[in-house]
């Protein structure tokens, strides 16, 4: 049942970022693209994303658990420090250069574009390297 | 390299209430952030994620499966995908690394975090969005080069 749901919201949040344009890494670079070729439709889809989410959150968490799991386990952490903000900024620059965000690039995976298939795997390389630099103590001090 | 796209605000705006919706689902069904990053390294078992795996990996499944669906009932998908690989393997240790150190993506702190009025998310999503801004004035404007 947990993977039966887990899939469905998976393909949801999939067919989401297609209809949007999302995973056209051209409208991304497009978008991020103030002084040329400016896109603004992207600003629709965080728009709606958003909104859709803030309103559903507020309904859903009137119930006392989830319906699959025992707890709520929303992030607790308000620090505003290092580690978030240097993740953030690398992040944005590859966003750039590659128009692809994680969603977007796992969702192409299976159109077998030659950039996704270089993307995805380097990706993954990241995830795991930006998991062991969290630990890493130079980046422990507060910005 | 410029590809010229059409602004689409509507099916950018239903797509995007797709994305919501998913989001509403995760917190519902499984009571979590819907960020792609960290489902993403659940799924894979990467160093310090969350151990529920089962859902995690069916999201993953889920996602590569929406683009087949769409060609299987007779649909397009469009996409323009940069084929400058050795780019696109730059783009993707920063994409990951960025991620996994922030602790969230464009869906866990933009969609999830900006609608749990995260400061700590507020503060990811301007930091990206400056960083995506200014990467690509420099490439397209400066450099020129995509």
């Amino acid at each position: 049942m947990r993977a039966l749901w887990g899939f469905l919201a998976g393909l949801v949040f999939g067919l989401g970022l297609i209809v949007s344009g999302m995973a056209d890494p051209a409208k991304v670079q497009n978008f991020l693209d103030l002084a040329g070729a400016w896109d603004p439709s992207l600003a629709f889809v965080m728009g709606g994303a958003t909104v859709t989410a803030f309103i559903g959150y507020r309904l859903v968490w009137r119930r006392a658990a989830p319906v699959l799991n025992p707890t709520f386990d929303v992030p607790t952490n308000r620090r505003i420090d290092r580690p978030l903000l240097t993740g953030a900024a690398l992040f944005g620059a590859g966003w750039g250069i590659g128009g692809f965000c994680p969603g977007p690039a796992l969702t192409a995976l299976p159109l077998l574009a030659p950039g996704t298939l270089a993307f995805v795997p380097a990706m993954i390389l990241g995830l795991w390297i930006g998991a062991r630099l969290k630990s890493a103590p130079v980046l422990r001090a507060p910005a | 390299m410029l590809t010229e796209t059409t602004f689409t605000p509507w099916a950018s705006l239903g797509g995007g209430i797709l994305i919501g919706i998913s989001a509403v689902m995760v917190m519902g069904l499984f009571g979590k952030i819907a960020g792609i990053a960290g489902i993403t390294q659940g799924a894979l078992a990467l160093p310090g994620a969350a151990r529920d795996r089962d859902w995690r990996i069916a999201f993953v499944l889920g996602l590569m499966a929406a683009p087949l669906a769409i060609l299987a009932l007779g649909g397009t998908v469009v996409q323009t995908v940069p084929t400058n690989l050795g780019l696109m393997i730059v783009a993707g240790l920063l994409v990951g690394t960025g991620t996994a150190l922030g602790s969230g993506c464009t869906s866990g702190h933009g969609v999830c975090g900006l609608a749990r009025l995260s400061g700590r998310s507020l503060a990811a999503v301007a930091t990206f969005m400056a960083a995506g801004f200014v990467t690509v004035f420099v490439l397209r404007h400066v450099i020129g080069g995509l």
